[in-house]
């Protein structure tokens, strides 16, 4: 549940970078995504083309800040965004350096503020630190969005013991792996680990055959949700015989 | 008068936000509208001189990760 909403995939796909827009529309589609991420950007005439990609989707619409390097911007922004799109969703991204992409902490803790207060539903995209996810949840944050790697660099989950650890110090929050994710395999691991959902764009805009590749996610994803629900079975150091040991005949032994 | 539209030095007829989205094309439903970097809600628009060298930003729906 994502304040109170219940998405029936767990994935979350991004809009940018498609080849053409009916391969966009198509690979929505095969995904089977319950959500999908757009912005804001200057109007330059193409718009009503995308907006009609949107509302023919079905999807729930989450609009972003990217691109935002302060608090202020970011509340602008989805201020902004809230009027276009008429979602009070908004995924919060507050970058503090323009070539690592990574979030700026103490920029997002305080945007995130600014907007729960105004009754935005905030999905702050954040670092596994446990900190600053405990600062958003006070802020009024009710969903997390540790990043897998930085964006758009396709690296899977980096830091698989830190998410580990978030997992089960927030159990009751939902929380998303939010960037990084570079192939099905990756994303069907997090899901195994009890994430929530999964937020990726590029691993599917820049595929051979987005539309595919879309669905392999869509797949991998779900395969994760149903993995993590049916309990994995504990890891061992030895081997243990998997085919029944009683009954076995006794037979002879030397050539 | 001379303003600032989405990075761009235009010269407009309109003196407030609303009649610069109309008088621009914009469709005033599906977009948002800041004045010097600060957001204009919708209903706000009619309400909003424009005053020589505004910086006005027009934003609309676009792709995003």
């Amino acid at each position: 549940m994502f304040y109170g909403i219940d998405i029936p995939s767990r994935l979350m796909l991004g809009t940018a970078g498609y080849p053409s827009p009916a391969i966009l529309r198509e690979a929505i589609a095969a995904s089977g995504a319950g959500v999908i991420t757009v912005s804001l950007r200057r109007e330059g005439g193409e718009g009503a083309a995308f907006r009609e990609i949107l509302r023919a989707s079905g999807c729930r619409i989450l609009p972003n800040t990217a691109g935002c390097h302060t608090a202020r911007e970011a509340v602008t922004t989805a201020q902004m965004a809230r009027e276009v799109f008429g979602t009070s969703w908004i995924k919060l991204e507050v970058i503090g350096h323009a070539d690592t992409l990574q979030p700026d902490p103490f920029a997002l803790v305080e945007a995130a503020r600014i907007l729960c207060a105004e009754g935005f539903e905030v999905f702050p995209y954040a670092t596994e630190d446990l900190i600053v996810g405990e600062r958003l949840i006070e802020a009024g944050c009710r969903v997390l969005m540790p990043w897998g790697a930085p964006i758009g660099s396709g690296q899977g989950l980096r830091n698989i013991e830190g998410l580990r650890s978030m997992r089960a110090h927030f159990p009751d929050v939902p929380l998303v792996i939010d960037a990084g994710i570079g192939a099905p395999s990756q994303a069907l691991q997090a899901m195994e680990m009890g994430f929530d959902a999964v937020l990726l764009n590029t691993a599917v805009a820049k595929a051979l055959n987005p539309v595919a590749m879309a669905q392999a996610f869509g797949q991998a994803v779900a395969a994760g949700r149903i993995a993590h629900k049916a309990g994995l079975m504990p890891p061992r150091d030895m081997a243990a015989p998997s085919t029944p040991l009683f009954g076995l005949a006794e037979l002879a032994d030397a050539l | 008068m001379q303003i600032d539209l989405n990075g761009h030095t235009l010269t407009t007829g309109a003196t407030t936000l609303k009649d610069l989205i109309e008088e621009q094309g914009f469709d005033p439903s599906s977009v948002a509208t800041a004045l010097e970097g600060t957001f204009v809600p919708r209903p706000m628009r009619a309400a909003t001189p424009l005053t020589p060298g505004a910086r006005v930003e027009v934003l609309s729906p676009m792709q995003g990760g």
